[in-house]
């Protein structure tokens, strides 16, 4: 043991051999973290990267026009146009549609602009009501009571070939909420 | 039994564990810290490790997938052998865990323990605070039901009200732009390898801390902690007056463990598993989702919140509860630990305490939501239509058919969103009903576009006869007397 004692590198010396390579190996460390840290945040984030520019949403068709009669408010269900193999039952989304006249409708998000709880139609009082705090709305979506700050979401709609199609595929937020950016406002709200 | 000490001893001359150890359980301790009120740590302890062996068995048989989660929950609770019972202990533990976390701060706060040197201790519990509390919430997302489906819905609805990266928090949380599979999914990694390991490595710093610095003496009003003497005074109080924790601590410890332990399997067995209630499908909506216990008060505060005020108090307040609770062992480092001398923050516990009890108990009866079936299910009680006109009876009718009672009670049963109306004639004159009937107003609906004239006169008599037999109906004074003197001045002018 004693011939093959390990001298202390001399303390003026600023970097010492090992000294050196231990840096070293921390560089390549970290250089190896970023390689890794690339594509681990890209999958980490590709869910807010792909919805960028709404690029979640696209038009989906709710069925003939002629299944929605004029002046009345009915539920109908779609699919979302992402659907994943693991999804089950929560792909199918509802909404209110309703058909003011003619050619002209509103839909409505499920989602109350409050807080997202499934909103109903009564259509005796002309009023939706949410069931978790509250809220309601007039038949034409604008805030009647409650704590929402604004109406119902609305989704854009339009009519191909006697098709009621909306554009849909993204949950409706208060802080985003994607449907009424893009739709026209209502005639009277 | 000379063979088990030799295997013993082989492991330690490896391990080298068994010093350590020894020297951890003989630790002194003050003599009175041997206290019912020093039991709630090790029991919060004793809770996550049954919340981590039942958590692992319910992973046998949950799959934690959009499509099947349901009914995994249902065979769990079903067709597995105990099933349910390993759930219920699982859904009872959590709700133990959560209580028993906030009692141990309490007694923590109240004793003064959080002041030096036990300041990062006392840190790191908040951190476990916020961790249990988030277990609790992705568990609730676990059990797949339509509470956990529209629950994540108000998650992302307030995650979304973040200003600038709002949207983009929401689609990191639901893992795509609606609740889904990934959502789920997501759920789970952060409920059962995410928090737990954060959890464990927390837990294992904090008893350390406790172990490292001591365990915090009983408060003596007038004994001041101070930072240069601190240390050394509780080193000669431990010196003077101390036991080893084992045995002369620890057996209240573990009575207490395991009879928070029994209480937890007592309430499984008698009570039963949580849910899982209705079909996670988004298009039953026929449904009043509804938070676990412990965010009832969350579930309350956001219903009586004025609308202006929620998202400011929802972005703003939680971060200052939470860096408050940080700062604190800083701002009140040292002083007085007895709550006998700290009325202040006797106040504040209480405070605190009362607050969130009134709201949790609120939001057991949800006074704010309207009852979506009371307009159908609920009739007008015979007696108020009893003598009554044919045209009372008819606003009587339109009471129920325009949905009133929805929002309003009659003989308490019905909505209590608006005030109950069985004396509504003693407050309003006929003049004042038709005009909130028509305009709304006070959080009403207006009713003008959906009621007939007809509706509405026959709506407002009705309305005009609900006041005790012994009180009179509110009537307008001047308008009696303007009609009378409309009716001179036409006969005044007649001859």
């Amino acid at each position: 043991m004693s011939t093959n004692t390990v001298t202390a590198p001399p303390a003026e010396a600023g970097l010492s051999r090992r000294g050196f390579f231990m840096k070293l190996g921390i560089l390549f460390n970290g250089f190896a973290a970023i390689v890794l840290a690339l594509p681990v945040a890209r999958f980490l984030f590709s869910s807010i990267t792909r919805g960028r520019g709404n690029g979640y949403l696209s038009w989906v068709r709710l069925g003939d026009v002629g299944n929605f009669p004029e002046g009345e408010t009915r539920m109908t269900t779609f699919r979302n146009p992402l659907v994943m193999p693991t999804d089950g039952k929560t792909v199918d989304t509802a909404c209110w549609v309703r058909r003011v006249a003619g050619d002209q409708f509103q839909v409505f998000a499920i989602n109350c602009a409050h807080l997202g709880c499934p909103v109903r139609w009564f259509p005796q009082s002309g009023l939706f009501m949410c069931p978790c705090h509250g809220g309601a709305y007039y038949r034409d979506g604008s805030r009647a009571s409650g704590p929402p700050e604004r109406g119902l979401f609305e989704y854009a709609y339009k009519i191909e070939n006697g098709v009621l199609t909306i554009d849909a595929g993204q949950l409706p937020t208060p802080g985003d909420p994607v449907a009424s950016l893009t739709s026209e406002k209502p005639p009277c709200a | 039994m000379r063979l088990i000490t030799k295997i013993g001893e082989w492991f330690d001359h490896r391990l080298q564990l068994a010093a350590p150890i020894r020297e951890a359980a003989g630790h002194p301790v003050p003599r009175n810290t041997a206290s019912w009120f020093y039991v709630f740590g090790s029991a919060a302890l004793t809770v996550f490790l049954l919340q981590v062996v039942t958590g692992i068995l319910l992973a046998l048989i949950y799959v934690p997938s959009a499509g099947e989660a349901w009914s995994s929950l249902q065979a769990l609770n079903h067709q597995v052998t105990l099933g349910w019972c390993i759930r219920a202990m699982h859904g009872w533990g959590s709700n133990f865990m959560v209580a028993i976390v906030l009692i141990h701060m309490v007694q923590v706060f109240l004793f003064g323990a959080h002041k030096f040197p036990r300041e990062l201790t006392w840190i790191l519990g908040v951190f476990l605070l916020l961790m249990t509390l988030g277990m609790a919430f992705s568990g609730q997302v676990l059990r797949f039901d339509q509470d956990a489906y529209w629950g994540l819905g108000i998650g992302a609805s307030i995650a979304s009200r973040v200003p600038i990266i709002g949207p983009a928090v929401v689609k990191l949380m639901l893992g795509g732009p609606i609740i889904a599979g990934a959502t789920l999914s997501r759920f789970f990694a952060l409920h059962v390898f995410v928090i737990p390991g954060l959890l464990i490595a927390f837990v294992g710093l904090h008893v350390l801390m406790v172990l490292k610095l001591g365990i915090n003496e009983w408060p003596m009003p007038g004994r001041i902690v101070k930072r240069a003497t601190y240390e050394a005074e509780y080193h000669a109080l431990t010196k003077k007056d101390g036991e080893p924790f084992v045995p002369y601590a620890i057996w209240k410890d573990m009575f207490f463990a395991a009879f928070i332990v029994l209480a937890i399997a007592a309430c499984a067995f008698y009570f039963g598993p949580f849910g899982p209630t209705g079909q996670p499908d988004p298009t039953i909506i026929q449904t009043a989702p509804k938070p676990d216990y412990f965010f009832l008060w969350l579930y309350a505060l956001l219903s009586l919140l004025p609308p202006s005020l929620e998202t400011p108090f929802l972005l703003i307040c939680p971060p200052l509860v939470i860096l408050g609770l940080i700062l604190l062992p800083f701002l009140s480092g040292e002083g007085e630990k007895s709550w006998k001398r700290r009325p202040i923050a006797v106040v504040t516990v209480l405070m605190i305490a009362i607050t969130l009890g009134t709201f949790t108990r609120m939001a057991q009866f949800t006074p704010w939501s309207p009852h979506m079936n009371a307009w159908s299910g609920d009739p007008v009680p015979e007696h108020y239509i009893h003598g009554t006109t044919a045209l009372e009876r008819q606003g009587a009718l339109v009471f129920q058919v325009k949905q009133c009672r929805n929002c309003h009670s009659l003989g308490n049963t019905g909505g209590q969103r608006g005030p109950t109306l069985d004396s509504v004639a003693v407050r309003l004159t006929q003049d004042q009903l038709i005009r909130q009937v028509i305009q709304g107003g006070g959080n009403m609906p207006a009713y003008g576009n959906n009621l007939s004239p007809a509706e509405t006169t026959a709506l407002v008599a009705f309305l005009e006869t609900l006041h005790p037999t012994t009180q009179s109906p509110a009537r307008d004074a001047a308008r009696e007397l303007v009609l009378s003197n409309g009716q001179l001045q036409t006969s005044g002018t007649q001859p």
